[in-house]
């Protein structure tokens, strides 16, 4: 395998993989597969439009683990990629997605993921997808996640979404419909810089009887960055749901927060809880009390609250 | 030790006038001593601490550490210099959790260390390493953790600043004998507990009693205990409807 040192600084960075794990793993580069391989319950191939992976995960497969990572190092390539996962019954497994772009160019560089994840009856995914941007030149490093989600009756899923360097512009969509006793959790983390860009927009439809949502977002945004996180759960039958939006408001950035709470059924309990602010004076000074300089004080607090 | 000569803090209120918190204080603190610094609300104890770490600056007069003049320094080389202050009500962090705060308070400290500070404070390490520093602790428990990151640091000059506030009478008494044990006698450090605890009082070496921003009363604990000791009775009764019976 032909990898260059970008590459694997990139894959380390939003895989944590720092040499090529056992197991299902599909390492795509610049719009092509550069490492594909299956394991015994799970399979990877190409879908049948020929645009993107197809995962299909056995029914009962336990404690395994399937990366997908994407990287994108070509100066000026725009990647678009369809994935479908399906997570077979009664299975219990982790998806490593995430995408690392390195862009040294004047051109903008870019990676659309639309992901479809079913999870099947009684199955339970953690799902964690982070994003990332590196380079030198002005070109932009733009990522713009789509992600749909069905989770079927008692099925149980974690999505944790992190972005924290270097990505210039993101529109992330994220759609889930959620079904009797089913339960999903989606954890966002995200820190803007510079003059960056990033939309959330997520949307959970909470269909079955029992069924549970919950969002949790903790942000911050600085320099001149702008974030506008929206999230909407719709109640539609006897469910509980519930909002946390949390942000850092640093320098000159714009943070818009927009709770959405649609409760079509008298069963549903949504709620939802947001609040933007600065860091805390009294919190600086205590960790300066016990002798940390200001910046990092800030430093602390901000890895702490992004954690 | 530490050393405040003509100590004065002036702030301007809301209408422009220009107020003293504390003035002209005159105070030699020398290791080895556990001081008392008490007296009625508002009197201006929790400034003075607050200037001696350098998080308010003081407007005349100077501080000295060791023979330094510490007045121009900030908060990080204050407590660089052997400093420490634990709050009276602790800010919460999102985010940190207990064994974040108590490395930080005590860099290197290793997992037995880690474990051995929280039980000093009556906090079972199992439970509460992991804890989140944030707003699901109760007063009590923050209370504690910060207690236990003075405790951790090596300081030459550490203040507790009413440490028996918001904290459960059993905890009160083995908080203040841990602070006794470390401080009292120790050549190496002084201890400073602002505090109106009837039993915390008599036991340091030397109360200060601040009043309007002026040390109204200032000696050994011989001297001073039985000028104040009616009046803080008097208001402990008050406030605890004489169920405060426990001895130290």
């Amino acid at each position: 395998m032909n990898f260059k040192p970008v590459d694997m600084q990139l894959l380390d960075v939003i895989s944590n993989i720092k040499s090529i794990p056992a197991g299902a793993i599909n390492i795509r580069r610049d719009g092509e597969p550069v490492i594909r391989q299956s394991s015994p319950n799970i399979r990877i191939g190409t879908n049948a439009d020929n645009n993107g992976l197809l995962v299909e995960i056995k029914p009962g497969t336990r404690n395994e683990t399937v990366h997908v990572p994407v990287i994108v190092t070509k100066a000026g390539f725009h990647d678009k990629v369809y994935n479908t996962f399906v997570v077979g019954e009664d299975a219990d497994i982790t998806i490593i997605a995430g995408c690392g772009i390195h862009n040294d160019s004047h051109s903008d560089s870019g990676h659309d993921g639309i992901h479809e994840i079913i999870v099947k009856k009684g199955a339970r995914m953690k799902y964690a997808e982070k994003h990332y941007g590196e380079g030198n030149g002005q070109g932009k490093r733009i990522l713009n996640p789509t992600t749909n989600i069905i989770l079927e009756n008692g099925a149980i899923a974690e999505m944790e979404m992190v972005q924290i360097k270097g990505v210039d512009d993101t529109i992330r969509t994220t759609i889930a419909h959620i079904g009797d006793k089913a339960s999903l959790k989606i954890v966002e983390r995200l820190m803007t810089h510079g003059e960056q860009k990033a939309v959330s927009d997520v949307r959970l439809y909470i269909e079955g009887q029992g069924g549970s949502g919950q969002i949790l977002s903790r942000s911050v945004g600085r320099d001149d960055s702008v974030q506008v996180f929206k999230a909407a759960l719709v109640g539609q039958n006897e469910c509980l749901g519930h909002v946390e939006c949390d942000a850092i408001i640093m320098d000159k950035a714009r943070i818009q927060s927009i709770p959405e709470l649609i409760a079509e059924n008298a069963e549903a309990v949504l709620t939802h809880e947001a609040a933007i602010g600065k860091i805390a004076g009294e919190q600086l000074i205590k960790l300066m009390s016990l002798g940390m300089t200001e910046k990092d004080a800030i430093d602390t607090i901000l890895e702490g609250f992004l954690r | 030790m530490l050393k405040l000569e003509n100590v004065s803090m002036t702030v301007n209120n809301s209408n422009g006038f220009r107020r003293e918190i504390i003035r002209d204080i005159n105070i030699n603190f020398e290791p080895g001593k556990l001081y008392a610094i008490t007296g009625p609300n508002g009197g201006g104890k929790t400034t003075l601490a607050k200037v001696i770490m350098g998080i308010y600056q003081h407007s005349a007069g100077n501080i000295y550490l060791n023979g330094e003049d510490i007045s121009q320094l900030g908060v990080t080389e204050r407590a660089r210099r052997g400093i420490a202050y634990a709050f009276q009500q602790p800010p919460r962090f999102k985010g940190l959790n207990v064994s974040d705060l108590i490395k930080i308070a005590a860099p290197g400290v290793d997992g037995m260390g880690l474990r051995k500070k929280l039980r000093d404070v009556g906090l079972c390490p199992e439970d509460y390493l992991d804890r989140d520093m944030g707003p699901g602790l109760s007063g009590g428990e923050a209370k504690r953790i910060e207690i236990a990151q003075v405790l951790s640091r090596d300081s030459v000059i550490s203040i507790f600043d009413e440490p028996e506030a918001g904290v459960d009478l059993w905890t009160v008494q083995r908080l203040i004998g841990l602070i006794v044990q470390k401080y009292q006698d120790n050549p190496e450090s002084t201890a400073i507990i602002i505090t109106h605890h009837e039993n915390v009082l008599p036991i340091c070496d030397e109360i200060i009693v601040l009043e309007e921003g002026f040390i109204k009363l200032q000696g050994s604990s011989k001297q001073i205990w039985p000028l104040i000791r009616d009046d803080v009775q008097c208001k402990m009764r008050e406030q605890c409807r004489g169920e405060v019976c426990y001895e130290l």
